[in-house]
């Protein structure tokens, strides 16, 4: 199995992204700079990791989604490939067309850091088998931009679908329907807020984000 | 030649900024404002053969995210 994490400037969850998906699924994984014009050959999985991208100019991810790398991971997310883009990697997917809606600033303006709890929506896709429908778990947050919107017929559309991947359980953002991570309609790409990749082991204070990278080696393995 | 790009949020679109200016306004005890919109102002100096069709282009593909924002191109 074969990881590539995608590091633009001002990414600064790349390594944590990295050790997370290395130790946890065994993937070789490797740091792809942003001018890349191509992807390892024979990805398994693409992550776009946290962090302020060009120092979040213009808006949130709108700088990285038009970067060279950008176009070779909208082509494999096209072949299926499983892309998983946590908080800017979130916002870089939505500004890049592969989810639908945007992330807007946080409705009560402040940066919010802290762990948050999260009830998991749907427990059928790649990315959350290992969890049960309906379990609450754990996952810090870090993000001034996490307020998720869409117009109501998205909403509807991706309540519909299943699509809503996990739903905070609490007040965070002021995001549309208390949206945490959505799943595009192939079911291959997941955005998300949270960061499971610091709460992979005991030491990080939980292990609720260990899941979803279990499931991953499940699927393309 | 310049051109000036408004890009705002649409309407019914939440804008924290615009409600957070609007609080240090009547902090600063200004009476009378309704409301705030906060959006932001982009010149772009360019050659005059520049078409509209490719100011409009460069509005949709990037400045602008037309899931929240609207634009307006002014030009000189």
């Amino acid at each position: 199995m074969r990881a590539a994490v995608i590091q633009f400037p001002g990414s600064n969850c790349d390594r944590d992204m990295a050790v997370a998906i290395s130790e946890i699924t065994g993937a070789e994984t490797s740091l792809v700079w942003h001018r890349e014009g191509e992807l390892p050959a024979g990805v398994d999985l693409i992550a776009i990791p946290g962090g302020f991208s060009y120092g979040d100019y213009l808006r949130s991810g709108a700088m990285a989604a038009r970067s060279p790398v950008m176009q070779a991971v909208i082509a494999a997310a096209g072949r299926g490939v499983p892309v998983l883009g946590v908080c800017n990697g979130f916002q870089i997917l939505t500004e890049a067309g592969l989810l639908p809606g945007a992330l807007m600033r946080n409705a009560g303006i402040r940066f919010v850091c802290r762990t948050v709890k999260l009830t998991v929506e749907n427990s059928q896709s790649i990315f959350t088998s290992q969890y049960m429908a309906g379990e609450e778990i754990h996952i810090p947050v870090a993000h001034h931009d996490g307020n998720y919107f869409a117009d109501a017929a998205t909403l509807d559309r991706l309540e519909g679908e299943g699509r809503v991947a996990f739903r905070y359980a609490e007040t965070v953002n002021g995001s549309s329907r208390n949206i945490a991570g959505i799943i595009n309609d192939a079911g291959n790409v997941l955005g998300m807020m949270p960061h499971p990749e610091r709460m992979t082991e005991a030491v990080h204070g939980g292990s609720d984000g260990r899941r979803l990278f279990e499931g991953l080696i499940r699927q393309i393995a | 030649m310049k051109t000036r790009i408004f890009v705002t949020l649409k309407n019914g679109v939440l804008d924290p900024q615009g409600k957070a200016i609007h609080h240090a306004i009547e902090g600063l005890g200004f009476a009378g404002v309704n409301d705030v919109r906060a959006g932001r102002l982009i010149e772009i100096d360019h050659e005059p053969g520049l078409s509209k069709a490719d100011l409009e282009a460069m509005c949709s593909k990037l400045l602008a995210n037309m899931v929240i924002e609207n634009f307006e191109i002014e030009q000189a």
